[in-house]
């Protein structure tokens, strides 16, 4: 087999990218949100423990003093100092990286379509998400649920205040051992529920907006004022697959810097590599970052989903194996 | 001894579990966005055959099982074990009749098997897909039907029960697939 130095998806797939992306930035020209273009390799590291990054040893001029960059997992960082210096709503088709992660639904260079709206919150944001989707393929069902209407829905318990016992217990079957379970954290048993038990039956033949994730897993998401149990965060899954997730975004760089330290803490109980904090980041965000919502969407994902199409690599040139 | 981390696991893949060893049959990578990935398999047991779902948090490390699979010739068998020989190397193993299961009706003495080995001891046993087997029992054919329209069960030398096209007579050598058992043809001599 040396046919590796083809794409792996069809010339019909490739036409379909092509025409997606142009219609995608029809679609921001018409509502007048400006495309960006920020640097995928970055000074600053992701600090989720969940996001593997791929570093980068450059020692040429302009090198910070640590000799090494990143490539970004995200361009959220980038896109909030945009935002911060007063851009006004933007949006951002780019090249986004997660060191590890392979499988019929990922690839560890993949690309993101992330765009940010001044003065929107989730819902508002869920919203043109759907009118994307609606421009992009015409119809669609629309169906939004809370993260705990979904979890009683398919696993008949309460994710916020169900014991662990009761959640361990829900995730019996699932093969995964009695030590393995118990090694998982509160988080890693939702993750696991949500992803083994929950997601497969969400969004057969529609869009599925699960929204008010719990505030442990609020990410870069500010926490309901009424309800500060869960977060303002929402995920998009259709026929099983998620295709996006979006926040309305914490502003409080206080708040900020207090979460990438615990993620840095969890970083360091895990053995995993320990980027610094965004420092440039929060100085943004200490000057000022205007109230907003923000979503990223797996741009081959959404492709997947156009084409109709089972794995990764039937919309993407070259997989890792063949980069 | 060895063993494997989730970013190895691919179809094929040998491991061990609870003491037994097993083949990975599929593998996905099951990751949110923003949290724990696993890896979701489907596995067979070696030696039940058995296929089973299990969930591992990616990046956890599960053991090797040292199962390879190599091509040996059937030797002879005498009622308790069943005798094979590696071709390159005349090294001898006996397996037992768990090991040999149904496989043993399609063993014929010279014919090359593919032997799985786990722990240098045999696992399982393959017979060759195609045999050729000369009938030593069926009732006589009708005359003159070629057709092959219809059928009847044949004794074979191993001791295997076939069905037969109405035609094939008693000395004659079939052609069967073993993985289902049904008649290929006449073995062309």
């Amino acid at each position: 087999m040396h046919d590796d130095w083809r794409p792996s998806a069809c010339r019909k797939a490739l036409r379909q990218r092509a025409s997606i992306l142009a219609a995608i930035r029809g679609f921001f020209a018409e509502r007048g949100v400006l495309e960006v273009d920020t640097p995928c390799l970055v000074g600053a590291g992701a600090t989720d423990p969940n996001v593997p990054s791929f570093y980068v040893a450059y020692d040429g001029p302009g090198a910070p003093p640590e000799g090494r960059l990143w490539l970004q997992s995200s361009p959220e960082h980038a896109m909030k100092r945009l935002l911060a210096a007063g851009s006004g709503a933007i949006y951002q088709i780019t090249h986004a990286f997660r060191a590890g992660e392979r499988g019929r639904l990922h690839n560890p260079e993949f690309t993101l379509l992330e765009w940010y709206r001044l003065g929107w919150d989730q819902h508002a944001l869920m919203d043109e998400v759907a009118d994307l989707f609606r421009y992009l393929l015409g119809g669609c069902t629309v169906e939004r649920l809370t993260y705990t209407q979904v979890f009683h829905a398919h696993l008949g318990v309460d994710p916020l205040e169900a014991s662990r016992q009761t959640l361990e217990t829900s995730a019996g079957g699932l093969g995964l051992g009695r030590a393995a379970l118990a090694a998982l954290d509160r988080d890693g048993l939702l993750d696991l529920l949500l992803s083994h038990r929950v997601v497969p039956a969400l969004g057969s033949g529609r869009l599925t907006f699960v929204y008010d994730f719990p505030a442990s897993q609020a990410a870069l998401a500010r926490l309901r004022p009424d309800d500060p149990r869960v977060a303002e965060r929402f995920e998009l899954f259709s026929n099983g697959v998620e295709l996006a997730n979006g926040y309305h975004e914490l502003t409080d760089a206080v708040e900020q810097r207090l979460r990438f330290e615990r993620e840095r803490a969890a970083r360091a109980r895990l053995g995993l590599p320990l980027p610094d904090v965004d420092a440039r980041l929060l100085a943004a965000m200490e000057a000022g970052l205007p109230p907003c919502a923000g979503v990223a969407l797996g741009l081959d994902r959404l492709i997947m989903h156009v084409c109709g199409a089972r794995h990764i690599d039937e919309v993407i040139a070259f997989p890792i194996e063949r980069a | 001894m060895a063993s494997y981390t989730t970013s190895q696991f691919k179809a094929g893949l040998k491991i061990l579990l609870d003491g037994d060893p097993y083949a990975i049959v599929e593998n996905e990578f099951v990751k949110p966005g923003k949290g724990q990935a696993f890896n979701r398999v489907k596995i067979r047991n070696l030696r039940s055959g058995r296929v089973v779902e299990r969930t591992f948090k990616s990046g956890d490390s599960v053991e090797a099982a040292d199962v390879i699979e190599t091509e040996m010739q059937y030797l002879y068998t005498d009622g308790e074990f069943w005798h094979f020989m590696k071709p390159d190397s005349f090294e001898q193993y006996a397996a037992g009749k768990t090991v040999i299961g149904d496989g043993a009706k399609w063993l014929k003495e010279q014919d090359l098997c593919k032997v799985t080995l786990w722990n240098n001891e045999p696992l399982s046993i393959e017979p060759p897909a195609h045999v050729n087997l000369a009938v030593v029992e069926t009732d006589p054919g009708l005359r003159g039907d070629t057709s092959g329209g219809g059928g009847k069960p044949a004794t074979l030398e191993t001791g295997a029960v076939v069905q037969v096209p109405l035609f094939i007579e008693e000395g004659e050598v079939v052609r069967v697939d073993t993985r289902s058992g049904a008649y290929i043809s006449r073995a062309k001599e």
